[in-house]
C-alpha cells in the first residue's frame, strides 16, 4: 500500500477545460503523480463510484471538484467526495460560481428540453423527450434526471477553498501544486479555510497593460462595430463592454491583451457580495449623460445586460435564476 | 394576484430631501400605505444595486428608490448616478424575469410630503396588481438540503 | 486485494454458467466527455440480446445561448468542450460572419486557421500517444499495466515522453499567441479577429511548424516500425469485429483535398462514391437527427437515406465522420508529405474506402503531418503579419451557418438572430454526436462476438473499450495514463437481479 497521501480530480457539469489547464502544467503533472497517490480521476485513470463508496471517509486528501451539479448524479458525487476527502476545493468557474452552463439557469428544464429535441434537424414527430427510467423490451434502464436549478459546489457541501478561472490559468495551478507539496513536507501552512486560491486580491484592470483615463461614454459599441480597437487604451474607454472592473485577477489580463474584452471567467473580485450588481454599478457610473432619454439610448449599445453582467457568475448570484426557472 | 396580499417593500430613501419629504408627510397627517420599510441613505448615490438584489432575494415585492431632483443633491450630481443604475438595473432585472415596475424611482424635495405619500400609495397599488414575487430563499434551502444528507 | 476479488470472480463466473446471467451494467465508462455508460442484456442462452450505450448529461447550449449577442458565440460554445473549444470558436466565427453577411480579410482567415493547426497537432498527437496509441504500441494482449503512455515509453524510449509534452507545449503555444489563452480562445469575432501577429511571434510558431513535421514523420515511422511491422496488430486491425460499412463524411477544399476549416462537406458511400456535397448552409437538406427516450444525446444520420435503426450498409442513413471517415471521403492531402502518407495507408490496407475502425489512428497521425506541413505554410505566408485582420459588418444580421472539421468529426453552428444580431435560435450537431449511432453499434457488435451463454471473458473489457475508443469520444485526452487504462467496470447480476460480483478492468 502507498503511503502516498490520496489526491482526487473529479467534473460534473463541465467541459473539460480544467482537465486540459492541469494537464498544461506539463512537468508539474509529475510532481503530483510523485507526492500523491491519485486515486480517483475518471477522465485519466481506473476509478469507480464503487472505489469511492468503499474508502474510509476523510481517506483522500485533497479533491480537486470541476464542474456545477446540474443532475441528481452530480449532486450525489458532491455528497459522497465530500465525505471522502479531507480538503475539497471548488476548482474552476463552473464549481464556483456556475460558469456558462448557469445561464440555464435564465430558463426552465422544460425549455431545455422543447428545445434540444425539437431543433430544425431533429426528426421528432411523436415529441420524444428523453427519460430518467425507459423501459426498453429488454429490461428498464435509467439516466440521471435534470435538476431545476444548476447550483455551485458550495451551494450543495461544504467547500475549503475556491479556485476560480475558465479554466485556471496553468502557472496558478502550477503554483497551487507548489503550495500543496510545500505545505505536505511542512515547509508551509494552508490558507485560511475559505480562502480563494490561485488568484489575485485585485481586478484584472490592476494586471491590464492598457491605459486608463477618466471615462466618459456617450455610446456602447458592439466589437465588431469597431475592431480593430486601439491596442494602447482602456476597452471599457473605447466604448466596449469590458468586465475588468468587477473580475478577480490572476490571469494577468490575457484578452484584453489580444484585444477581446475580458468576459469576466475569474469571477468576483475580492468584496464583491454580487458580481453582476458591481458591474451594473461600474458601467453606469461612466455613461456620460444626465436626461432619461439620453441614458437609455446610451444604454441601449448593451442589449444584454443580464448575460453581460452574470455571464459566468448567474448561478452564485444573489437571485441566481430567472423565475422562468422556479416560478410554478 | 391574491385579493389578500399585502406587497412588502424596501424603500431607500436619501437623507436630504426625501426622508424629510416622508417626515413631512407624518407631521401633515398625511396616509400612505404601511407597506414600505424605509431605509435612509445619506444619498441616492449611495445606493448600491446590491442593496436592490438582495432585498428582492430576501422577500421584498418592489423596491422604491427616492432622492433629490436632479440639480439639487447636496452633494452636487450622485442623483444622476443613482439615475443611471437605476435605469440599468431594470433592464438587467428583465432578464431575470422581474417587472420594471417592481422597481421604483422617485424624485421628492423635502417639500413634498403630499407627493411623496402619493407616489407610495400608487405604487405599492402597482405592486399589489403584479402579486407576489415571492424569491425562493436559496441559502436556506440548501442549508435544508445539506443537513438531510448529512443525517442519511 | 483486487487480485483475490479477480480470482474470486472468475469462481463466481463458473458458477453462474448455470444460473444464468441476465445483465451486464458498464458503469461509468470513463474517458469520454462528461460520462456515459452501457447495459448489456443478454437472452436465455446468454448470448447478447441488445446493448444501450448511455450518454447521461445535457447542459442546453441550444436553449441558453438564445437571447445573447451573436459575437459571443465563439467565447460562450468554447465552454461546450474544453478539450476541443478551438473547434467550437471556429465554426462559431463563422456562423457569426454569415450571420453578417461579412467576409473576413485573407489575415484574419489566415491566423484562425494557423490557430487550428496548433490546435490539431496537439488534439491528434495526445490522442495516439495516450488512447490509441497504447493498444498497440505495447499491443491489446499486454500486461494491462503496461497499456498506457509509461508501456509507451517503455517500448519506444524515454525521449516519446519528452517529444510528447513538447508537441503540446509548442500547440497550445501557437493557440494562445493568436487566441490569447491556451484553453477557450478569445480573439475571433464577426468579419475578422482581434489579433495582430508580429514578425517575432511569427517566427517563433514557424519554429514550433518544422518541428511539428519532424514530430509527425517520427510519429508515422513509429507506427510503421511497431504496428505494421507486426501481424498480430495487422491482423487486429483488419479484423471484422470492428468494421461497419457505413457512409463517411468529411470536409473538403475545392480540389476534394482534406480541410479542417473550411470547404464544402463531402459524403461517400460504403463503396466510396460520392453521394453528396453541399455548402454548409444547406446542411438541413442531407443531416437530421433522431431522438431516443433512453440518452440524452441524439443520432444524426443522412436525410436522404432516413433512419433506419442501428445497422449499417448503403441503406441506413448511418455516418461516420472521423478521421478515417475525411481520408475516404476526400481525393487526397493537400501537403505533399501527407499525401505520402494517405496514398500508403490506403495501399497497406486494399484500397479506398477503409471500413475498419481501428485505422482510425493511423489516419490520425496522416492529418497530424498534414496540421504541421499546413501550420508552416500558414506562418511563412507573406500576408500573416499584415494588420488588416477585421472588415466592419456593414449588413443586418440574420442566419448563417459555419462548419469546420472538429478532430472528433464535422461540426455544424447554425445560428437565427435578430436584427440586432442577437440570438432567436441555435442549432448545433458536434463532431463525436456524429458518430454516436456508430458508437452504439460497434460496442454492440463487439459485446455480441464476445459474450456467449453468459460469460463475460476478461477479453471483453479491453474488446469493448476498443471498440468505442478507436471513435475518441470528446474526451479521449488522458495523458496522464499512469496506471491509467480505461477504467471499465463490469457487474455481474445473477436471475434475481443481485449483484454477485464485479469484473474491475485494473490490476493494483
Amino acid at each position: 500500500m502507498s503511503a502516498k497521501p490520496k489526491f482526487a480530480m473529479y467534473w460534473a457539469a463541465s467541459c473539460g477545460g480544467c482537465e486540459i489547464a492541469v494537464l498544461n502544467t506539463h512537468e508539474k503533472i509529475l510532481d503530483v503523480d510523485a507526492n500523491f497517490d491519485v486515486v480517483f480521476w475518471p477522465v485519466a485513470m481506473d476509478a469507480k463510484y464503487q472505489d469511492v463508496e468503499a474508502m474510509e471517509d476523510k481517506s483522500i486528501l485533497l479533491t480537486l471538484w470541476n464542474g456545477g451539479i446540474r443532475t441528481e448524479e452530480n449532486e450525489h458525487l458532491a455528497h459522497l467526495l465530500r465525505k471522502k476527502s479531507q480538503i475539497l476545493v471548488a476548482f474552476g468557474s463552473c464549481a464556483t460560481e456556475g460558469c456558462v452552463p448557469g445561464l440555464a439557469n435564465l430558463c426552465s428544464v422544460e425549455e431545455i428540453f422543447d428545445v434540444a429535441y425539437h431543433t430544425v434537424s431533429t426528426d421528432n414527430p411523436q415529441g420524444i423527450h428523453p427519460q430518467p427510467v425507459v423501459k426498453v423490451p429488454e429490461g428498464e434502464i435509467t439516466i440521471p434526471a435534470l435538476k431545476p436549478v444548476l447550483k455551485t459546489l458550495a451551494q450543495v457541501v461544504d467547500v475549503d477553498y475556491y479556485m476560480p478561472g475558465c479554466p485556471p490559468e496553468s502557472h496558478q495551478i502550477a503554483a497551487v501544486i507548489d503550495l500543496v507539496i510545500a505545505v505536505l513536507q511542512g515547509k508551509a501552512q494552508l490558507p485560511p479555510k475559505g480562502s480563494v486560491i490561485g488568484a489575485g486580491n485585485s481586478t484584472v484592470c490592476d494586471e491590464c497593460p492598457r491605459a486608463r483615463n477618466v471615462k466618459h461614454i456617450t455610446a456602447f459599441h458592439r466589437i465588431q462595430e469597431v475592431a480593430p480597437l486601439d491596442p494602447n487604451l482602456c476597452i471599457l474607454e473605447q466604448g466596449v463592454p469590458c468586465n475588468g472592473p468587477a473580475t478577480r485577477s490572476g490571469c494577468h489580463a490575457r484578452c484584453p491583451s489580444v484585444g477581446a474584452q475580458c468576459i469576466g471567467c475569474y469571477g468576483p473580485a475580492e468584496g464583491v457580495l454580487d458580481y453582476g450588481a458591481r458591474l451594473v454599478t461600474a458601467f453606469a457610473s461612466v455613461v456620460d449623460a444626465k436626461e432619461p432619454a439620453e441614458i437609455e439610448a446610451i444604454l441601449d449599445g448593451i442589449p444584454d445586460p443580464t448575460g453581460q453582467f452574470y455571464r459566468f457568475n448567474l448561478a452564485d448570484s444573489l437571485l441566481r435564476a430567472s423565475t422562468k426557472a422556479w416560478k410554478k | 394576484m391574491s385579493e389578500n396580499f399585502e406587497p412588502v417593500i424596501v424603500g431607500f430613501t436619501c437623507n436630504w430631501c426625501s426622508y424629510r419629504a416622508a417626515d413631512t408627510a407624518g407631521t401633515a397627517r398625511v396616509k400612505y400605505a404601511p407597506n414600505v420599510r424605509l431605509i435612509r441613505l445619506m444619498c441616492s448615490g449611495r445606493l448600491d444595486p446590491t442593496f436592490v438584489m438582495k432585498a428582492l432575494a430576501g422577500g421584498a415585492d418592489g423596491v422604491l428608490i427616492t432622492g433629490c431632483h436632479p440639480g439639487d443633491c447636496h452633494y452636487i450630481e450622485q442623483n444622476y448616478k443613482a439615475l443611471r443604475r437605476f435605469l440599468l438595473l431594470r433592464r438587467t432585472l428583465k432578464g431575470f424575469g422581474i417587472e420594471p415596475e417592481r422597481i421604483k424611482l422617485v424624485w421628492a424635495s423635502a417639500a413634498e410630503g403630499m407627493k411623496l405619500a402619493h407616489e407610495i400609495n400608487s405604487f405599492v397599488e402597482e405592486v399589489r396588481r403584479l402579486g407576489p414575487l415571492s424569491w425562493p430563499k436559496w441559502a436556506a434551502e440548501d442549508a435544508e438540503h445539506q443537513q438531510l444528507e448529512v443525517a442519511a | 486485494m483486487r487480485n483475490e476479488n479477480l480470482h474470486f470472480a472468475f469462481k463466481i463466473l463458473t458458477f453462474l454458467e448455470e444460473t444464468m446471467t441476465q445483465r451486464i451494467t458498464i458503469d461509468p465508462i470513463t474517458r469520454l466527455e462528461g460520462h456515459g455508460k452501457i447495459d448489456i442484456f443478454l437472452d436465455d442462452k446468454g448470448d447478447v440480446a441488445n446493448s444501450y450505450f448511455q450518454i447521461p448529461e445535457l447542459r442546453g447550449f441550444e436553449r441558453f445561448c438564445v437571447g445573447r449577442p451573436v459575437e459571443e458565440m465563439p467565447l460562450l460554445t468554447n465552454r461546450i468542450c474544453g478539450v476541443c473549444p478551438e473547434a467550437h470558436h471556429m465554426a462559431a466565427a463563422k456562423a457569426a460572419d454569415a450571420v453578417y453577411h461579412v467576409d473576413p480579410p485573407r489575415t484574419a482567415k489566415l491566423l484562425r486557421e494557423l490557430l487550428y493547426m496548433g490546435f490539431y497537432a496537439t488534439d491528434h498527437t495526445t490522442h495516439f500517444y495516450a488512447l490509441g496509441g497504447p493498444d498497440f504500441i505495447v499491443g491489446p494482449d499486454a500486461p494491462v499495466a503496461e497499456r498506457n503512455i509509461l508501456g509507451v515509453i517503455h517500448k519506444v524510449g524515454l525521449e516519446i515522453g519528452g517529444k510528447v509534452i513538447q508537441m503540446r507545449k509548442y500547440g497550445h503555444t501557437t493557440v494562445e499567441i493568436i487566441g490569447g489563452r491556451k484553453v477557450h480562445p478569445a480573439t475571433s469575432i464577426p468579419g475578422g479577429i482581434t489579433k495582430i501577429l508580429s514578425e517575432e511571434e511569427r517566427k517563433q510558431i514557424e519554429d514550433m511548424g518544422r518541428w511539428a513535421i519532424d514530430f509527425a514523420l517520427f510519429s508515422l515511422q513509429a507506427f510503421k516500425d511497431i504496428v505494421l511491422a507486426n501481424k498480430t496488430y495487422l491482423d487486429l486491425i483488419v479484423g471484422d469485429v470492428y468494421t461497419h460499412h457505413t457512409y463517411y463524411m468529411g470536409l473538403v477544399d475545392a480540389n476534394n483535398k482534406v480541410n479542417f476549416y473550411d470547404g464544402k462537406v463531402r459524403v461517400v458511400d460504403p463503396d466510396g462514391k460520392e453521394f453528396c456535397k453541399y455548402e454548409p448552409k444547406d446542411y438541413l437538406e442531407h443531416i437530421a437527427e433522431h431522438v431516443e427516450p433512453w440518452t440524452y444525446l441524439k443520432f444524426p444520420y443522412l436525410k436522404q437515406v432516413g433512419w433506419k435503426g442501428f445497422t449499417d450498409g448503403k441503406d441506413s442513413g448511418v455516418y461516420m465522420a472521423t478521421p478515417l471517415s475525411r481520408l475516404n471521403a476526400a481525393d487526397g492531402m493537400a501537403t505533399p508529405r501527407a499525401q505520402e502518407a494517405y496514398e500508403e495507408l490506403f495501399a497497406t490496407l486494399g484500397g479506398k474506402p477503409v471500413h475498419q475502425r481501428l485505422a482510425i489512428h493511423w489516419a490520425r497521425l496522416v492529418e497530424l503531418l498534414y496540421a504541421a506541413e499546413h501550420w508552416v505554410e500558414l506562418a511563412t505566408d507573406p500576408e500573416i503579419t499584415s494588420p488588416h485582420v477585421h472588415n466592419v459588418p456593414t449588413e443586418t444580421p440574420t442566419e448563417g451557418v459555419g462548419i469546420v472539421e472538429a478532430p472528433r468529426g464535422t461540426l455544424t453552428h447554425h445560428y437565427v438572430t435578430d436584427e440586432r444580431g442577437l440570438l432567436k435560435k441555435v442549432n448545433l450537431i458536434v463532431g463525436t454526436t456524429n458518430n454516436y449511432a456508430p458508437i452504439q453499434m460497434s460496442t454492440n457488435k463487439a459485446a455480441r462476438s464476445l459474450i456467449h451463454g453468459g460469460k463475460a471473458t476478461e477479453g471483453l473489457l479491453n474488446m469493448v473499450e476498443m471498440a468505442f475508443r478507436a471513435y475518441d469520444p470528446c474526451f479521449g485526452c488522458a495523458t496522464h495514463s499512469l496506471p491509467g487504462q480505461m477504467p471499465l467496470e463490469i457487474k455481474i447480476h445473477d436471475k434475481s437481479g443481485q449483484v454477485v460480483d464485479v469484473l474491475k478492468q485494473f490490476v493494483e
